[in-house]
């Protein structure tokens, strides 16, 4: 009876308005069989980490095109940390310059994904690397 | 037992870690822990046995917090409605948990939880607490878990709890038994009056809303449910369900709508209908526990000795009826098992 369903959060942080690509991941995900909270846009880094919690996601992908991925992104995982909470998984994608790939991986992002990417991948990824809640 | 057979050290020692931890999350709950809340929110909706042991000790802390239902269609603005009543709750100084339900795809068991894009702006306080939960093939506009999630909700401190079903047609009606206050929620131009006297989700209601009042036909639609109102039997005794006109987008009717819950609930209280809400509540509960739990075990009996397989393979044929096989296990099951 038993049985653990893989819980994903996509979120949209910072002021960009372009949700199109968090929608299409968000519905790759559901076909993959996971569940998903989508947050909405215009969500503050203590709203996604607030939310993540509350909803026990086993992983949270960020979508973020404004270009302001270099503050908002580590802010978050740093909330992460401060709330205890960094077993969750982070990852991102979005239009980031491969420049600042390591630095956001050092902040503590698992992976980053950039334009091109298939949602095949992306799942897949999830797979291989997101183990759902012992 | 040879050497063999002997549990190992290391085994011995995940159990005592299992005990502690489940001792552990209940007990944190009840000091307001949010992580441990939302964990065992998990170990209830992925049916993990070790959640009931933590249900256990959260029931006595249970029972406190004003319950709400919100159902109604796809799109009526159920999940808005949430929004600006947690608002309104939270101006008069409550505690608010909500619970969120959306339909699990039938082919891949997926789900997108989408009721949150309406109310995130809640998630970073911290008097309020909200989790989206799929429906899980369960039918009813509920998820089997929910009235457990409630629960948990509930122990937390929480002093209202929001339920919102996933959108719904005409005969998901679980929520009646879930909720003190259910409110329906009615949209402008859904159908003809027909619609209004059909029977299911318009008899629930103690409270009736027509959300996005700004429509043309919000009038005729509110004239639609008075008029069936009018015509219940019961007219004239006990409480009398209102039509009420919101725009949740604009916040516009929402304080009258939380005056009207807050009414529906002094109802309850003073008219002692609250005991017999609640016993009917207690022995819905019960019983579903007591059906699932008796299910699974003998489903997991019959499954690992083969007896399923062998009685499906038997209708195959016709050797094997369905109802001789039910009624030999049952019988079986009655005279074993303890």
């Amino acid at each position: 009876m038993a049985e653990r369903k893989l819980r994903v959060m996509v979120g949209k942080p910072g002021l960009d308005g372009h949700d199109r690509g968090a929608k299409i991941i968000a519905r790759a995900f559901r076909d993959a069989g996971f569940e998903v909270i989508y947050t909405g846009l215009h969500q503050t880094p203590e709203q996604i980490v607030a939310a993540a919690i509350q909803e026990d996601v086993d992983c949270v992908g960020l979508s973020i095109l404004s270009g302001a991925h270099n503050t908002l992104l580590p802010r978050i995982c740093e909330l992460f940390r401060e709330k205890q909470a960094d077993d969750i998984i982070i990852f991102g994608g979005g239009v980031i310059p491969d420049d600042d790939i390591p630095g956001l991986k050092a902040a503590g992002l698992k992976e980053v994904f950039t334009p091109g990417t298939s949602t095949e991948d992306i799942v897949k990824w999830v797979k291989d690397n997101v183990p759902p809640r012992a | 037992m040879g050497e063999g057979q002997r549990p190992s050290p290391g085994l011995r020692k995940q159990c005592c870690l299992r005990e502690r931890r489940t001792m552990a999350l209940a007990e944190k709950i009840l000091t307001g822990d949010i992580r441990s809340a939302a964990r065992l929110m998990r170990d209830i909706d992925d049916g993990f046995r070790s959640a009931v042991d933590e249900l256990k000790i959260l029931y006595p802390h249970t029972g406190k917090a004003f319950i709400i239902g919100i159902t109604g269609p796809p799109g009526a603005g159920k999940s808005t409605l949430v929004d600006q009543i947690t608002a309104a709750y939270r101006r008069r100084g409550k505690t608010v948990g909500i619970v969120a339900i959306d339909p699990t795809s039938p082919f891949t068991g997926g789900a997108i939880l989408g009721d949150r894009i309406r109310m995130n702006r809640h998630a970073d306080d911290p008097g309020v607490f909200i989790r989206s939960l799929a429906t899980r093939g369960h039918l009813g506009g509920l998820s089997r878990s929910t009235g457990d999630v409630v629960n948990v909700l509930d122990a937390m401190g929480m002093d209202v709890v929001i339920v919102e079903t996933v959108g719904v047609g005409q005969d998901e009606i679980d929520i009646v038994s879930m909720a003190h206050t259910t409110t329906v929620v009615m949209v402008p131009g859904l159908g003809d009056d027909i619609q209004a006297i059909k029977a299911g989700i318009l008899e629930i209601g103690d409270v009736f809303v027509v959300n996005k009042a700004d429509r043309a036909d919000a009038d005729r639609t509110v004239r639609e449910l008075a008029t069936m109102l009018e015509m219940n039997p019961d007219r004239g005794k006990g409480w009398q369900p209102k039509v009420l006109k919101t725009e949740a987008s604009r916040n516009r009717g929402i304080e009258e709508l939380v005056d009207e819950f807050e009414s529906h609930r002094v109802y309850l209280h003073d008219s002692g209908a609250i005991h017999h809400l609640l016993e009917e509540k207690n022995a819905k509960q019960f019983l579903e526990i007591l059906r699932e739990r008796l299910f699974s075990e003998v489903f997991s009996h019959i499954e690992v000795n083969g007896r399923f397989r062998e009685i499906v393979a038997g209708m195959m044929t016709r050797e094997k009826d369905p109802y001789s096989a039910v009624e030999e296990i049952v019988a079986e099951r009655l005279r074993t098992g303890s």
